[in-house]
Order: C-alpha cells, then sequence, then structure tokens
C-alpha cells in the first residue's frame, strides 16, 4: 500500500473531475449519468478512505506530499500533502458528494448531465482546497469552486436564483482579489509560493519589508477567508445562496464551502502570519462572537426552513472562527472538530428540508405541523440531526462546541460566556423549529398524504445519522489525527505566549 | 496634418538621407529582416489582382484561403527571419526577438481573424477582396510597427495599419453605424497620429535624431539635464499612442468604432494594432527611455482601468461591453509600463499575447452569433445560449472567464505576471487599483455568463452550426488560451529574454522623474 502513497492524493483529487469529463461521453440518459456519477463519488469516497487509515500522527508534518515542478517562472509547484486537520476536510468533502448524488435523484429534471458533471467538478476544486501546499495552487482550487457553486446555484436553484448566484460569486472574487494581491506580494519577496517554504522564511524573519507589510498580509488573506466563513459583517451572501440553491448544492456549501474558509484562516492566516493573528485576535473573536448571537437570533425569527438553517451555519461557524483565534489547544481542536460535525449535521439538515421541498415545494414552517403522524420516519431522522447540530451530548455537536468553549474560557472567560449562550439560542432555535413543523395535528390537509421517507432517501440519510452518532461517541478517532496537527500549528503561539511572560 | 507630415521630414529626412548615402544598398539578408511583410504584402496584391477574375458570389472561399495561406506563410518566414538577428536598411529596422514576438503575435491573430471571417463575409454579404486585402495590408503595418526602430518608419508603419483598419471598420456598408464607426475612428485616429508625429517632430529637435538607440544615448549620456522638449515630446507622442491603445482618457471613440466595425474586425482591432501599438510604446518608453514616463503612464493607467470597467457595467450591447473590457484591459497593460523596464516589459508581452488569444475567441463566438446584419449584439439576444448552443456557450464562458482573470487561463496568468511586475517595483498603488478593478469586472463578465446560464432562451434568435472554419478559429483560440494558462513557462521566458535584450543597458529604472503628468 505504500506505493500508492505518493499519487493517492492526486488521485482522489481528480477522480470526480475525471469523472465529470467522462460524463460528457455519456449519451443524454439521466440514468445512467446519475448512475455513474454516483459511482465516481462512491469511488473518489472509497480512495480517501486510504488517508485517514495511513496517516501516520506524527507531529506536524504533511503525509503523502508530492512537489512536481508545474511552472518554472514563476516558481510555481504542483505541491499537495495532507496533515490531521486536512485530511478529515476531504474525507467529509467526499462522504457527503455520494450523498448529494443521492438527494439530486429527482429534484433535478433537466440538463441532469451539465448538474453532475458540475458537482463533480465542484468536488475535486474542494478536495484540492484541503490538499494544496502551493498558495498559487491553492488559489487555483479556491478560484475553481466559484465558477460550478455558481452555476449550480443560478441554473438549477429556485426563486432569486440569479441574484444569489452573482452576489454569491461577486462576494468571493472580491475578497479572493485581496488573497491574491497578498499573496503576489509574499511570491515577490519570497521567489516561491510553497507554503513550507514561507513559512519557513517569515519565521527565519528573512523576508525584507515584512514587519510593515505583515498587518497587511494578514488583512488580504483574512477578508477572502472572513467572507467565505462567513463572519459577520461579511455573511450577507449567506441566506441568499443558500435559500435559492438546490439541495445538493446548499449541503456542498453548508458541508465543505463555508469550511474552506476556516481552513484557510486556520492553515494559511494564521499558519503564516501567528504574530498578527494573535496581535488581531480580540476583535476577531469580537466579530465570531457577534456572528454567533447574531446568527442564532436570526435563526429564531426565520419563517423559512432553509433560511433558518443558512442563519444557523453563521452561528456555527462563528463558533469555529472563535476556536481557531483562542491560540488554545481545546480551542483549535474543538474548531477542526465542529467544521467535520457541522458539515454532516448541517448537511443532512439541508438535505431533510430538501426532501420536504421535493414533496411540498415550500420551505415556509407554517406551511407545515403535525408531520411526525404521516411522516414518522422523516420526523425521525429530522430529530438525530437537529439534536446532533443543537450539540447534545454524545452527538457530533456536543464534542466541538464543548472544546471551543474551554478554549474561550482559557483565552478570556467573557467570550466563554457569551459562546456559551450560542448553545442556548441554537437549542431555542431549531428545537422550536422542530416543534412546529412535527408536533401537534396536522395543520394542512396535504401534509396528510405526504409519502414518507423512500429508500433511496434513507440511503442518503443513514450515513448522515451514523456519522453523527460515530463521531460523538468516539471522537478521538478523529481528535487522535487532529491533535498533532493542531500542536504543530499552535507551536509559534506558545513561543509568542513565553516571550510575553518573559517580558 | 499634412503640414505636420511635412515639417516633421523636412526636419528628419536629411538624417535619414545622410545615412542613406553613406552606407552601401542594402545587402540581401536585410530582405531576409522584412521577410514576413514582404510575403504579406505580395499576398495581399496577389488578392487584389485575383479578385476582379473571380465571380463575386464564390469568391469569398478562394480568397479568404489565399489570405490565409498568406499568413501561414508569413509566419512561417517570420520563423526564417528569427535566424537573421540584427539592423536592417541602415538602421531602420531590428530583427531581435522583441519583434519576433510581436510578428508572431500579430500575424496568427489575423490569421484567425481572418478564419472566423469566413462564414461572416458570406452572411453579411460583403465583398471579400478588398476585405481580405486590407488584412493583410494592415498587418504588414502592424508588422513594421513592432520591428522599427526609427521613428519616421515607426510612424509610416502606423499608418499604413491605422489607414487599413480605418477602411475596415466601414465595411458594413448597409448599415449607417458602420460609416459612423469609420470616420469617426479615421478622424479621431489622424488627430492622434498628427499628435504622435508631432512629438516625434520635438523628440527630434530635442535629441537631434529619430533613431531610438540615438534618441537614447542622446538623452542619457553625460551628465547633461534632460532638455525640457524632450519631456514635451514624451508626452505627445504618448498621446499619440494612447490613443490607438484606447487608454484613458483618450479612449471614447473604442465603444462607438467597436459597435459599428464588422465583429470579426473589432476582434483585429481590439488586440492587433493594439498589440502593435503597445509594441511601439515599449520602445518608446523603454528602449529609447523616455523622460517623464512615469507619472503619465500612472494616471493614464489608473484611469483607464478605472473608466473601462465602471463604463462596462451598465453596457447592454456585447460589442460595447466588451469594448470597454478592452479598454479596461489596456490600463492593466499600462501598469507593466510603469514597472521597472525588464519586468514591465515582459509582463507587458505575455499580456498582450494572453489577451489576443481570448479576445479573438470573444469576438469569434461574437461573430458567429450575431447574424445577418449583426442583429443579434445585445446581452438579451444571449439568454438561454447554454441551452441552444452548449457548446458555443461552453466556449465563450471560458473566454469570459479568462477575461475574468479565473487560473488556468491566460487572462490569469496575464494579470497576475502584470501585478508581480508592480508589486516588484514597489507600485502598491496602482497594484491596488489593479485588483479593485478586476474585482469590479467580474461582474460584467458574468452578466453575460448569467444571461447565458440562467435565463430562458428567447425563441427568435436562431441558433446555426457553427461551420468549420469559425470552429477552428474558436478552437485554436481556446488551446492558446488553455495553454498560456496552464504552462505560461515558455512563451514567458521568451518574453523575458527579449526584454533582457531590449532594455539591456539602459535598465536604470526612471522611478522619481520630476514631471507631473497634466491633463493635456
Amino acid at each position: 500500500m505504500e506505493s500508492l502513497s505518493p499519487i493517492i492524493l492526486s488521485l482522489v483529487t481528480f477522480i470526480p473531475a475525471v469523472g465529470g469529463l467522462l460524463i460528457l461521453l455519456i449519451p443524454r440518459r439521466d440514468r445512467d449519468i446519475k448512475l455513474f456519477a454516483l459511482v465516481i463519488s462512491l469511488l473518489a469516497f472509497v480512495a480517501s478512505l486510504h488517508l485517514p487509515v495511513h496517516l501516520h500522527r506524527e507531529l506536524g508534518a504533511f503525509k503523502f506530499e508530492i512537489d512536481k515542478v508545474w511552472i518554472t517562472s514563476p516558481n510555481i509547484h504542483y505541491h499537495m500533502g495532507i496533515d490531521g486537520i486536512s485530511v478529515w476536510l476531504v474525507v467529509l468533502t467526499t462522504f457527503l458528494t455520494p450523498l448529494c448524488v443521492l438527494i439530486s435523484w429527482h429534484s433535478i429534471h433537466e440538463r441532469v448531465k451539465e448538474f453532475f458533471i458540475l458537482l463533480l467538478i465542484l468536488e475535486t476544486a474542494l478536495i484540492g482546497v484541503f490538499t494544496a501546499l502551493d498558495l498559487f495552487l491553492f488559489y487555483f482550487f479556491w478560484e475553481a469552486t466559484l465558477i460550478p457553486m455558481a452555476l449550480l446555484i443560478g441554473m438549477y436553484g429556485h426563486g432569486r436564483k440569479v441574484y444569489a448566484a452573482v452576489k454569491f460569486f461577486l462576494f468571493t472574487m472580491i475578497g479572493s482579489m485581496f488573497m491574491l494581491a497578498a499573496l503576489v506580494w509574499l511570491y515577490t519577496k519570497t521567489g516561491s509560493f510553497d507554503f513550507v517554504v514561507i513559512q519557513n522564511a517569515i519565521r527565519s524573519g528573512s523576508v525584507p519589508g515584512f514587519e510593515q507589510a505583515s498587518l497587511w498580509l494578514f488583512l488580504g488573506f483574512f477578508i477572502a477567508f472572513a467572507v467565505k466563513v462567513p463572519l459577520f459583517p461579511f455573511h450577507t451572501w449567506l441566506p441568499d445562496a443558500h435559500v435559492e440553491a438546490p439541495t445538493a448544492g446548499s449541503v456542498l456549501l453548508a458541508g465543505v464551502l463555508l469550511k474552506m474558509g476556516t481552513y484557510g484562516l486556520l492553515r494559511f492566516d494564521v499558519g503564516l502570519f501567528p504574530a498578527q493573528a494573535h496581535r488581531n485576535a480580540p476583535w476577531v473573536m469580537v466579530l465570531a462572537l457577534i456572528g454567533i448571537i447574531y446568527g442564532a437570533l436570526v435563526s429564531l425569527v426565520q419563517p423559512n426552513m432553509k433560511k433558518l438553517i443558512a442563519y444557523s451555519s453563521i452561528s456555527h461557524l462563528g463558533f469555529v472562527v472563535l476556536g481557531i483565534f483562542s491560540f488554545t489547544a481545546a480551542g483549535l481542536n474543538g474548531a477542526v472538530f465542529i467544521m467535520l460535525a457541522h458539515g454532516v449535521a448541517t448537511g443532512g439538515l439541508f438535505m431533510l428540508a430538501g426532501i420536504l421541498y421535493e414533496r411540498r415545494h415550500t420551505y415556509e414552517i407554517s406551511e407545515f405541523g403535525g408531520l411526525a403522524t404521516p411522516m414518522p420516519k422523516y420526523a425521525t431522522f429530522f430529530l438525530v440531526t437537529v439534536l446532533a447540530s443543537v450539540g447534545l451530548p454524545l452527538l457530533n455537536g456536543f464534542i466541538g462546541e464543548f472544546l471551543v468553549l474551554t478554549g474561550a474560557f482559557q483565552a478570556r472567560p467573557i467570550y466563554g460566556v457569551l459562546g456559551a449562550t450560542g448553545v442556548i439560542w441554537s437549542a431555542c432555535y431549531l428545537l422550536w423549529m422542530y416543534q412546529r413543523v412535527f408536533f401537534g395535528k396536522v395543520k394542512h390537509d396535504v401534509n396528510n398524504a405526504l409519502p414518507d421517507l423512500n429508500l433511496r432517501e434513507k440511503a442518503a440519510l443513514w450515513p448522515i445519522a451514523v456519522a453523527a452518532l460515530v463521531m460523538g461517541v468516539a471522537p478521538l478517532v478523529w481528535l487522535g489525527a487532529i491533535d498533532p496537527a493542531v500542536q504543530a500549528a499552535l507551536a509559534p503561539f506558545t513561543q509568542l505566549a513565553s516571550k510575553v511572560v518573559g517580558q | 496634418m499634412m503640414m505636420m507630415v511635412m515639417t516633421a521630414f523636412s526636419h528628419s529626412l536629411p538624417a535619414l538621407l545622410a545615412q542613406a548615402q553613406t552606407s552601401l544598398p542594402p545587402p540581401g539578408t536585410d530582405y531576409m529582416r522584412i521577410l514576413p511583410e514582404l510575403v504579406l504584402s505580395i499576398f495581399g496584391m496577389l488578392i487584389m489582382v485575383v479578385d476582379p477574375l473571380l465571380d463575386e458570389e464564390n469568391s469569398h472561399q478562394s480568397l479568404g484561403t489565399i489570405a490565409l495561406i498568406g499568413t501561414l506563410a508569413a509566419l512561417a518566414s517570420t520563423a526564417w527571419m528569427a535566424q537573421y538577428p540584427g539592423t536592417a536598411f541602415w538602421n531602420m529596422v531590428r530583427v531581435e526577438g522583441f519583434s519576433v514576438f510581436f510578428h508572431f503575435l500579430v500575424i496568427a491573430i489575423a490569421a484567425v481573424v481572418i478564419l472566423s471571417s469566413f462564414e461572416y463575409l458570406k452572411v453579411q454579404r460583403i465583398r471579400a477582396g478588398e476585405y481580405y486585402g486590407l488584412i493583410l495590408f494592415g498587418t504588414v503595418g502592424m508588422c513594421l510597427m513592432s520591428s522599427a526602430i526609427e521613428l519616421v518608419l515607426i510612424f509610416i508603419a502606423l499608418e499604413i495599419s491605422s489607414i487599413s483598419t480605418y477602411v475596415l471598420a466601414g465595411f458594413r456598408r448597409r448599415e449607417a453605424s458602420s460609416s459612423e464607426s469609420s470616420l469617426k475612428y479615421f478622424l479621431l485616429g489622424s488627430f492622434a497620429t498628427a499628435f504622435f508625429l508631432y512629438g516625434v517632430a520635438l523628440m527630434f529637435g530635442a535629441t537631434g535624431s529619430t533613431n531610438i538607440d540615438a534618441i537614447s544615448q542622446a538623452l542619457h549620456s553625460g551628465g547633461a539635464p534632460v532638455p525640457a522638449l524632450a519631456y514635451v515630446a514624451t508626452a505627445f507622442m504618448f498621446v499619440g499612442l494612447a490613443f490607438k491603445v484606447s487608454s484613458a482618457p483618450f479612449h471614447i471613440w473604442a465603444p462607438d468604432v467597436y459597435e459599428g466595425a464588422p465583429a470579426p474586425i473589432v476582434g483585429l482591432m481590439s488586440t492587433g494594432p493594439k498589440a502593435a501599438a503597445f509594441a511601439i510604446l515599449l520602445r518608446v518608453m523603454f528602449e529609447a527611455n523616455a523622460p517623464g514616463r512615469f507619472w503619465l503612464i500612472w494616471v493614464s493607467a489608473a484611469l483607464t482601468m478605472t473608466l473601462g470597467n465602471v463604463c462596462a457595467l451598465v453596457q447592454d450591447n456585447v460589442k460595447r461591453l466588451l469594448a470597454y473590457s478592452s479598454i479596461a484591459h489596456a490600463g492593466y497593460l499600462l501598469v507593466a509600463f510603469a514597472a521597472q523596464p525588464e519586468l514591465g516589459t515582459s509582463a507587458a508581452m505575455f499580456y498582450t499575447a494572453a489577451y489576443a488569444a481570448m479576445n479573438v475567441g470573444a469576438f469569434a463566438v461574437v461573430t458567429h452569433f450575431a447574424n445577418v446584419g449583426e442583429k443579434y449584439v445585445t446581452l438579451e439576444d444571449y439568454a438561454g445560449l447554454g441551452r441552444s448552443s452548449p457548446v458555443l456557450a461552453a466556449t465563450f464562458t471560458f473566454f469570459l472567464m479568462s477575461l475574468i482573470g479565473i487560473p488556468i487561463t491566460g487572462g490569469f496568468f496575464a494579470k497576475f505576471y502584470v501585478l508581480s511586475a508592480a508589486l516588484k517595483s514597489d507600485l502598491v498603488g496602482l497594484a491596488i487599483i489593479l485588483v479593485l478593478n478586476s474585482a469590479v469586472g467580474a461582474y460584467y463578465y458574468l452578466r453575460i455568463i448569467v444571461m447565458m446560464y440562467m435565463r430562458e432562451p428567447r425563441g427568435e434568435v436562431p441558433v446555426t452550426p457553427v461551420p468549420v472554419a469559425a470552429a477552428l478559429a474558436i478552437t485554436v483560440c481556446v488551446l492558446l488560451t488553455l495553454y498560456l494558462g496552464v504552462l505560461p513557462g515558455r512563451v514567458l521566458d521568451y518574453a523575458a529574454h527579449s526584454a533582457r535584450q531590449l532594455v539591456s543597458d539602459r535598465a536604470a529604472p526612471e522611478l522619481s522623474a520630476g514631471y507631473h503628468a497634466t491633463e493635456p
């Protein structure tokens, strides 16, 4: 199996895109295309399982590295590698994509071919973001996620889909322009795009003019990532994009795309500019707290189920940022764990909302009520997912939030206190929504006749429920790999802290 | 204007004559150094001769083929010419990496434009003879523009290419807008050329020479201060050339002209003469090391990018939209001119190549889609193209993505090199303006993509299958854009190498010239 190591990352990354291009050759028989897309995405998932199994858990080293010269001038390498943080994000991506294919089986009627091509290309781009270690390559994959996602929203969404797609595209595009400028600056001073090389150059202080520029560089990357997370006040694209996107689009958007932002913050913004990150942590954490509370409060009053879940994402991702910028081992571990847990739980919620939409063509909570009677299985799955999202112990949401709040308390107690209210809020809006949709008497007669889950939908939901439970019961499987990577990321901060103490 | 021509000649002619008299008749290798120009001229004349012999109805295909063979022969002869580096005709023309690069570029542009015109001429019922002839003659002018190192010859080359394009712009005879386009282009263009000529004359007055190298020496040898006249001369020449590359504030003509001119010709105009004019600008600014250029270019670049992008936001006609986009791209390119000479030159060269590939391609799509009388050129007409003609829409999307500057397209690396040249030269302000503008730019290109994919098609817009020639043209552009986006190394190395040649031993960057631009 060792012989697989150098190519496994490229394999995992490009299987979906190659499959997507092969779909071009399949004649327009929708069933064949769907089956093929499902097979390809499952293949990518199986291949990606190789990664965590064979990841040696050493401190802060990248594994499965491949480093080939791509372009000599500028000095761009095809450099990929993963550590304990990115490996799970890759697996999350490959885990969610087959479910997206399943959930889109009937909801996509026209231009089916294009849909699955876009979905698979998007998967490649997403995996690429998490595996790229060359900043240029990273930027390439980062931008490459944009077009398929925007097209998915704009072509297959509903309502104001064009508005949402354009808004999504422009927000991200404008944000990433700043990152590009910062990236090119780094290249002009270091002569390399390689993450490790640049990181070492910065740490050894051999980058001319870095002291003066570091704040701007930090901000350049920060804006790009903050838009993606989305951190308050850059969040306004998110509700539109989520509500109008097709279900598969929402699942990947919430499940993986948002993590690109937090992953970027952790890997690049914090990884390259630890001193600036440390200096700016207070206001970033305040923004994160605003996001947690604001997102929760807005969720509380949403009449639209999908919008409610969308705003809850803002709240949950606030926890992630809070954890990252607490610069404590617990906080960072928790942040990474929430990324995964949120991907599973919120991905599941969007799938569930999509299933309901297929039947009733509305997301309005007031249109439902008492659904537990006609759709008991659906209600059960929904309950499990909601509880996971709320953070019930033994389900996956709890571990991450607990760790993040521990970290936040260590950083500054008031942050922990304020952050903890977010947990309460999330219980309020999610459980209240659950109550209004499922309990009581059936309010509208049409809902009496709603069919319960079919086999395909169950096949899509079981993995979510199982993952939520397993991650909650045995978080160490995940944290065992995450912790060494987190410790490596924290190394510069312990130095910073000791410096402060030393003074 | 004639007066001005006369005055300029009366100043510079003696110098030329003196050079000519002291030399022997040109050796045979001199002709090798203008071989592509000769080949193109011969084929152009061949077309003019053959044209009357052919039945007008059937002449499109055969004349087009001759023109295409002419450009291919010229490409081959450029490769041949590249083996004879050096100057020719008493220091009037120089063959070097730089000029070979632009020869390849403009001839390739002409070839692709000719390919995409095959169907167009038939559909629009345009006579093919003069059309192809003028494209070839215009290309001769553009080629000469890139290899001339004598300001008077540069002027003549500029006129050859300009006059051809003035006429080509008016080829949709039945449309008033086309005549307007041609006339506007001609009047304003002549005015701008006069400025250039005036600048040449003043430069001759300031330095006593019209040869680029001699000017550079005269301006920067010895400790003598640069005469004030040279600053004025630079400014005037810049005005003339800025018009040709449609940079603000001399860009007003572009949208009207592009809207009226035949679509394939717009593809040509916005890339070929522009690339050649940029070549002149590179020579005048960097090789001649023109004084006081920094702020001139800085302000013009910032203005061009911003105006181009902002105006493009509200356009509903795709040709006009692409016209403003081409203004914006001229602005991005100008940023390279404010950078250090070597970096700037190579970045600018790469940019012209990448821009040519994507823009000619985009116009090839617009050409095919425009149909009889160029009826379908508004944004609304593109609604639902993604459904009715998926391949065409996908290629157009690809070109637009390149224009936005998304990675793995040539447009991305072009922008990237300009940005890194600017940052290496510490032009942080200009770099930030560039970045912000690219973000604005994304919006209007996106509007087209949105139209194509996210709107329902309107029934009345016919979608005809793409004919072989146009398909070939578009394919070439896609492949080149992709090549420049995935493996830009070779082209960039070549550009960097020729840039080093061009600015060697004149590399002193002149960033702090005291001359500040005032609005002319």
